[in-house]
Protein backbone atom coordinates (compact mmCIF):
# COMPACT_ATOMS: atom_id res chain seq x y z
CA UNK A 1 0.00 0.00 0.00
CA UNK A 2 2.84 2.36 0.83
CA UNK A 3 4.01 2.00 -2.77
CA UNK A 4 0.82 3.41 -4.30
CA UNK A 5 1.87 7.09 -4.08
CA UNK A 6 5.12 6.28 -5.92
CA UNK A 7 3.15 4.46 -8.60
CA UNK A 8 0.80 7.45 -9.02
CA UNK A 9 3.74 9.88 -9.19
CA UNK A 10 5.43 7.63 -11.76
CA UNK A 11 2.23 7.54 -13.83
CA UNK A 12 2.11 11.34 -13.90
CA UNK A 13 5.79 11.50 -14.83
CA UNK A 14 5.37 8.94 -17.63
CA UNK A 15 2.34 10.81 -19.00
CA UNK A 16 4.30 14.08 -19.09
CA UNK A 17 7.30 12.41 -20.76
CA UNK A 18 5.08 11.33 -23.68
CA UNK A 19 2.98 14.52 -23.95
CA UNK A 20 6.09 16.76 -23.92
CA UNK A 21 7.67 14.41 -26.52
CA UNK A 22 10.70 13.90 -24.27
CA UNK A 23 10.48 10.22 -25.25
CA UNK A 24 10.93 11.05 -28.94
CA UNK A 25 14.12 9.82 -30.60
CA UNK A 26 13.79 12.83 -32.93
CA UNK A 27 13.64 15.36 -30.08
CA UNK A 28 16.86 13.88 -28.65
CA UNK A 29 18.48 14.32 -32.07
CA UNK A 30 17.29 17.96 -32.14
CA UNK A 31 18.92 18.42 -28.75
CA UNK A 32 22.29 16.87 -29.65
CA UNK A 33 22.31 18.83 -32.92
CA UNK A 34 21.47 22.07 -31.05
CA UNK A 35 18.59 22.66 -33.49
CA UNK A 36 15.81 23.33 -30.98
CA UNK A 37 15.39 24.78 -27.50
CA UNK A 38 12.61 22.39 -26.41
CA UNK A 39 14.71 19.78 -24.52
CA UNK A 40 17.03 22.41 -23.02
CA UNK A 41 13.98 24.35 -21.83
CA UNK A 42 12.56 21.24 -20.16
CA UNK A 43 15.77 20.11 -18.45
CA UNK A 44 16.72 23.69 -17.54
CA UNK A 45 13.39 24.61 -15.92
CA UNK A 46 13.24 21.19 -14.22
CA UNK A 47 16.65 21.84 -12.62
CA UNK A 48 15.71 25.37 -11.52
CA UNK A 49 12.34 24.23 -10.11
CA UNK A 50 13.97 21.34 -8.23
CA UNK A 51 16.75 23.62 -6.94
CA UNK A 52 14.25 26.13 -5.55
CA UNK A 53 12.25 23.32 -3.94
CA UNK A 54 15.41 21.87 -2.36
CA UNK A 55 16.34 25.31 -1.05
CA UNK A 56 12.90 25.69 0.58
CA UNK A 57 13.13 22.20 2.08
CA UNK A 58 16.55 23.04 3.55
CA UNK A 59 15.42 26.47 4.79
CA UNK A 60 12.47 24.90 6.61
CA UNK A 61 14.79 22.15 7.96
CA UNK A 62 12.17 19.56 7.00
CA UNK A 63 12.65 16.06 8.32
CA UNK A 64 11.45 12.59 7.40
CA UNK A 65 9.39 10.47 9.81
CA UNK A 66 12.62 8.81 10.98
CA UNK A 67 13.99 12.22 11.98
CA UNK A 68 16.59 12.48 9.21
CA UNK A 69 16.69 15.73 7.25
CA UNK A 70 15.04 15.59 3.80
CA UNK A 71 17.60 15.69 1.02
CA UNK A 72 20.26 13.74 -0.83
CA UNK A 73 23.35 12.06 0.51
CA UNK A 74 26.33 13.87 -1.09
CA UNK A 75 27.91 11.84 -3.89
CA UNK A 76 31.54 10.90 -3.38
CA UNK A 77 33.76 12.42 -6.06
CA UNK A 78 36.70 10.00 -5.86
CA UNK A 79 38.90 10.38 -8.90
CA UNK A 80 35.83 11.43 -10.88
CA UNK A 81 36.58 8.81 -13.54
CA UNK A 82 33.33 6.94 -12.99
CA UNK A 83 31.27 10.07 -13.71
CA UNK A 84 33.13 11.06 -16.86
CA UNK A 85 33.61 7.54 -18.27
CA UNK A 86 30.26 6.14 -17.18
CA UNK A 87 28.54 9.35 -18.22
CA UNK A 88 30.12 9.25 -21.69
CA UNK A 89 29.14 5.61 -22.21
CA UNK A 90 25.57 6.42 -21.18
CA UNK A 91 25.63 9.46 -23.50
CA UNK A 92 26.52 7.21 -26.45
CA UNK A 93 23.59 4.95 -25.59
CA UNK A 94 21.29 7.94 -25.04
CA UNK A 95 21.83 9.25 -28.58
CA UNK A 96 21.73 5.77 -30.16
CA UNK A 97 18.48 4.63 -28.54
CA UNK A 98 17.17 8.20 -28.39
CA UNK A 99 16.11 7.52 -24.82
CA UNK A 100 17.40 7.69 -21.28
CA UNK A 101 16.12 5.05 -18.81
CA UNK A 102 12.66 6.55 -18.10
CA UNK A 103 11.76 7.14 -21.76
CA UNK A 104 13.21 3.72 -22.67
CA UNK A 105 10.56 2.08 -20.48
CA UNK A 106 7.87 4.60 -21.55
CA UNK A 107 8.43 3.88 -25.26
CA UNK A 108 7.62 0.17 -24.78
CA UNK A 109 4.08 1.31 -23.99
CA UNK A 110 4.02 4.23 -26.42
CA UNK A 111 4.02 2.56 -29.80
CA UNK A 112 7.63 1.29 -29.90
CA UNK A 113 7.31 -2.21 -28.36
CA UNK A 114 10.73 -3.33 -29.66
CA UNK A 115 12.22 -1.04 -26.99
CA UNK A 116 11.52 -3.92 -24.59
CA UNK A 117 14.67 -5.46 -26.09
CA UNK A 118 16.60 -2.27 -25.31
CA UNK A 119 15.33 -2.40 -21.71
CA UNK A 120 16.48 -6.04 -21.40
CA UNK A 121 19.82 -5.05 -22.92
CA UNK A 122 20.10 -2.20 -20.40
CA UNK A 123 19.54 -4.71 -17.58
CA UNK A 124 22.33 -6.87 -19.03
CA UNK A 125 24.50 -3.72 -19.15
CA UNK A 126 23.81 -2.95 -15.49
CA UNK A 127 24.54 -6.58 -14.63
CA UNK A 128 27.80 -6.45 -16.57
CA UNK A 129 28.87 -3.32 -14.71
CA UNK A 130 28.25 -5.04 -11.38
CA UNK A 131 30.44 -7.96 -12.50
CA UNK A 132 33.28 -5.76 -13.77
CA UNK A 133 33.04 -3.23 -10.96
CA UNK A 134 36.15 -4.35 -9.00
CA UNK A 135 38.27 -4.00 -12.15
CA UNK A 136 37.02 -0.55 -13.21
CA UNK A 137 38.53 2.78 -12.10
CA UNK A 138 36.16 4.89 -9.99
CA UNK B 1 -1.62 20.77 -26.93
CA UNK B 2 1.44 19.14 -28.52
CA UNK B 3 4.05 19.10 -27.54
CA UNK B 4 3.29 20.05 -23.96
CA UNK B 5 5.33 23.32 -23.83
CA UNK B 6 8.74 23.15 -22.17
CA UNK B 7 7.79 25.82 -19.62
CA UNK B 8 5.00 23.57 -18.33
CA UNK B 9 6.64 20.14 -18.68
CA UNK B 10 10.00 21.23 -17.18
CA UNK B 11 8.68 22.65 -13.87
CA UNK B 12 6.29 19.68 -13.48
CA UNK B 13 9.20 17.26 -13.92
CA UNK B 14 11.26 19.34 -11.49
CA UNK B 15 8.51 19.03 -8.87
CA UNK B 16 8.94 15.23 -8.88
CA UNK B 17 12.19 15.83 -6.92
CA UNK B 18 10.56 17.44 -3.82
CA UNK B 19 7.50 15.17 -4.18
CA UNK B 20 9.68 12.06 -3.73
CA UNK B 21 11.48 13.67 -0.78
CA UNK B 22 8.18 14.57 0.90
CA UNK B 23 6.70 11.12 0.24
CA UNK B 24 9.55 9.19 1.83
CA UNK B 25 12.89 11.00 1.51
CA UNK B 26 13.61 9.18 -1.77
CA UNK B 27 16.15 10.48 -4.30
CA UNK B 28 14.78 11.06 -7.82
CA UNK B 29 16.52 8.63 -10.18
CA UNK B 30 15.30 6.09 -12.71
CA UNK B 31 18.44 4.09 -13.50
CA UNK B 32 18.72 2.83 -9.90
CA UNK B 33 15.65 0.70 -10.60
CA UNK B 34 17.72 -1.25 -13.19
CA UNK B 35 20.16 -2.14 -10.42
CA UNK B 36 17.22 -2.98 -8.20
CA UNK B 37 15.75 -5.41 -10.75
CA UNK B 38 19.18 -7.04 -11.16
CA UNK B 39 19.52 -7.41 -7.40
CA UNK B 40 16.12 -9.10 -7.26
CA UNK B 41 17.34 -11.65 -9.79
CA UNK B 42 20.76 -12.11 -8.19
CA UNK B 43 20.84 -10.92 -4.57
CA UNK B 44 24.17 -10.08 -3.02
CA UNK B 45 25.82 -9.11 -6.24
CA UNK B 46 24.43 -5.62 -6.44
CA UNK B 47 25.61 -3.87 -3.36
CA UNK B 48 27.07 -1.07 -5.49
CA UNK B 49 24.33 1.42 -4.69
CA UNK B 50 25.53 3.50 -1.79
CA UNK B 51 22.28 4.45 -0.13
CA UNK B 52 18.50 4.50 -0.26
CA UNK B 53 18.51 1.14 -1.97
CA UNK B 54 15.89 -0.50 0.20
CA UNK B 55 12.30 -0.94 -0.82
CA UNK B 56 10.46 -1.37 -4.05
CA UNK B 57 9.46 2.27 -4.40
CA UNK B 58 11.60 2.75 -7.51
CA UNK B 59 9.98 -0.26 -9.17
CA UNK B 60 6.51 1.11 -8.33
CA UNK B 61 7.65 4.43 -9.86
CA UNK B 62 9.03 2.65 -12.95
CA UNK B 63 5.81 0.66 -13.41
CA UNK B 64 3.96 3.97 -13.10
CA UNK B 65 6.06 5.48 -15.91
CA UNK B 66 5.05 2.57 -18.16
CA UNK B 67 1.35 2.84 -17.29
CA UNK B 68 1.39 6.64 -17.67
CA UNK B 69 3.03 6.28 -21.09
CA UNK B 70 0.41 3.72 -22.17
CA UNK B 71 -2.37 6.09 -21.03
CA UNK B 72 -0.83 9.03 -22.88
CA UNK B 73 -0.35 6.95 -26.02
CA UNK B 74 -3.92 5.62 -25.93
CA UNK B 75 -5.80 8.78 -25.02
CA UNK B 76 -3.66 11.68 -26.28
CA UNK B 77 -0.97 10.41 -28.66
CA UNK B 78 1.39 13.09 -29.96
CA UNK B 79 0.66 13.86 -33.63
CA UNK B 80 3.48 14.01 -36.17
CA UNK B 81 6.21 16.06 -34.57
CA UNK B 82 6.94 19.60 -35.69
CA UNK B 83 10.68 19.05 -35.93
CA UNK B 84 13.32 21.67 -36.59
CA UNK B 85 13.94 21.86 -40.40
CA UNK B 86 17.70 21.58 -39.76
CA UNK B 87 17.22 18.27 -37.91
CA UNK B 88 14.85 16.99 -40.61
CA UNK B 89 17.45 17.79 -43.29
CA UNK B 90 20.25 16.15 -41.28
CA UNK B 91 18.21 12.97 -40.69
CA UNK B 92 17.26 12.79 -44.39
CA UNK B 93 20.98 13.01 -45.22
CA UNK B 94 21.55 10.06 -42.88
CA UNK B 95 19.07 8.07 -44.94
CA UNK B 96 16.02 8.23 -42.68
CA UNK B 97 12.90 8.97 -44.74
CA UNK B 98 10.06 8.19 -42.32
CA UNK B 99 10.14 10.70 -39.45
CA UNK B 100 6.67 9.90 -38.10
CA UNK B 101 6.01 8.46 -34.65
CA UNK B 102 8.30 8.65 -31.64
CA UNK B 103 11.26 6.72 -33.12
CA UNK B 104 12.34 6.04 -36.72
CA UNK B 105 10.44 3.04 -38.15
CA UNK B 106 13.47 2.15 -40.25
CA UNK B 107 15.42 1.35 -37.07
CA UNK B 108 13.08 0.64 -34.13
CA UNK B 109 10.89 -2.25 -35.33
CA UNK B 110 11.04 -6.01 -34.75
CA UNK B 111 12.02 -6.60 -38.38
CA UNK B 112 14.87 -4.04 -38.15
CA UNK B 113 16.18 -5.60 -34.93
CA UNK B 114 18.23 -8.09 -36.94
CA UNK B 115 19.76 -5.53 -39.28
CA UNK B 116 23.03 -3.77 -38.41
CA UNK B 117 21.37 -0.43 -37.62
CA UNK B 118 18.53 -1.95 -35.61
CA UNK B 119 20.84 -4.20 -33.59
CA UNK B 120 23.34 -1.38 -32.96
CA UNK B 121 20.71 1.18 -31.91
CA UNK B 122 18.53 -1.15 -29.84
CA UNK B 123 20.82 -3.84 -28.38
CA UNK B 124 24.17 -2.02 -28.23
CA UNK B 125 22.54 1.33 -27.38
CA UNK B 126 20.42 -0.25 -24.64
CA UNK B 127 23.48 -2.02 -23.19
CA UNK B 128 25.40 1.28 -23.06
CA UNK B 129 22.47 2.97 -21.29
CA UNK B 130 22.41 0.27 -18.60
CA UNK B 131 26.20 -0.04 -18.25
CA UNK B 132 26.91 3.70 -18.40
CA UNK B 133 24.23 4.75 -15.90
CA UNK B 134 25.31 2.07 -13.42
CA UNK B 135 28.97 3.11 -13.79
CA UNK B 136 28.13 6.82 -13.49
CA UNK B 137 25.72 6.17 -10.63
CA UNK B 138 22.79 7.93 -12.27
CA UNK B 139 21.14 9.13 -15.46
CA UNK B 140 19.32 12.22 -16.68
CA UNK B 141 16.97 12.20 -13.68
CA UNK B 142 19.48 11.42 -10.93
CA UNK B 143 22.42 13.48 -12.19
CA UNK B 144 21.16 16.07 -14.73
CA UNK B 145 18.04 17.05 -12.77
CA UNK B 146 18.33 16.05 -9.09
CA UNK B 147 22.15 16.18 -8.85
CA UNK B 148 22.55 19.54 -10.61
CA UNK B 149 19.66 21.01 -8.58
CA UNK B 150 21.52 19.89 -5.43
CA UNK B 151 24.72 21.53 -6.78
CA UNK B 152 26.71 18.29 -6.70
CA UNK B 153 30.01 18.47 -8.59
CA UNK B 154 30.01 14.71 -9.49
CA UNK B 155 26.68 15.26 -11.27
CA UNK B 156 28.12 18.13 -13.32
CA UNK B 157 30.98 15.84 -14.40
CA UNK B 158 28.46 13.14 -15.30
CA UNK B 159 26.33 15.56 -17.35
CA UNK B 160 29.46 16.69 -19.25
CA UNK B 161 30.04 13.00 -19.98
CA UNK B 162 26.42 12.55 -21.13
CA UNK B 163 26.89 15.30 -23.68
CA UNK B 164 30.35 14.18 -24.80
CA UNK B 165 28.95 10.70 -25.46
CA UNK B 166 25.74 11.99 -27.04
CA UNK B 167 27.59 14.29 -29.43
CA UNK B 168 30.04 11.53 -30.36
CA UNK B 169 27.16 9.15 -31.12
CA UNK B 170 25.25 11.80 -33.08
CA UNK B 171 28.14 12.88 -35.28
CA UNK B 172 30.33 9.75 -35.50
CA UNK B 173 28.31 6.62 -34.62
CA UNK B 174 24.86 7.25 -36.12
CA UNK B 175 26.26 8.23 -39.57
CA UNK B 176 28.06 4.87 -39.69
CA UNK B 177 25.32 2.57 -38.42
CA UNK B 178 22.44 4.23 -40.30
CA UNK B 179 24.06 3.68 -43.67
Amino acid sequence: MTLVPYFVLGTTFGFILVEAEVVSWFRIQEMFRFDAFHMYGIIGTAVVTAAIALLIIKRLAMRASDGRPLGFAPKTLGSGVRYVAGGSLFGLGWAMTGACPGPLVALVGAGVPVMAVAVLSALVGTWTYASLRPKLPH
Amino acid sequence: MHPLPWYIAGPLIGLVVPALLLLGNKPFGISSSFGHICSMISPGRFSFRESHQGGGWNLAFLLGIFVGAVAAWQFAPPPNLALSPATVAALHRLGLTDLSGLAPHEVFTWSALFTLKGFAAIVVGGFLVGFGTAYAGGCTSGHAIAGLADLQLPSLLAVCGFFAGGLAATYFVLPVILR
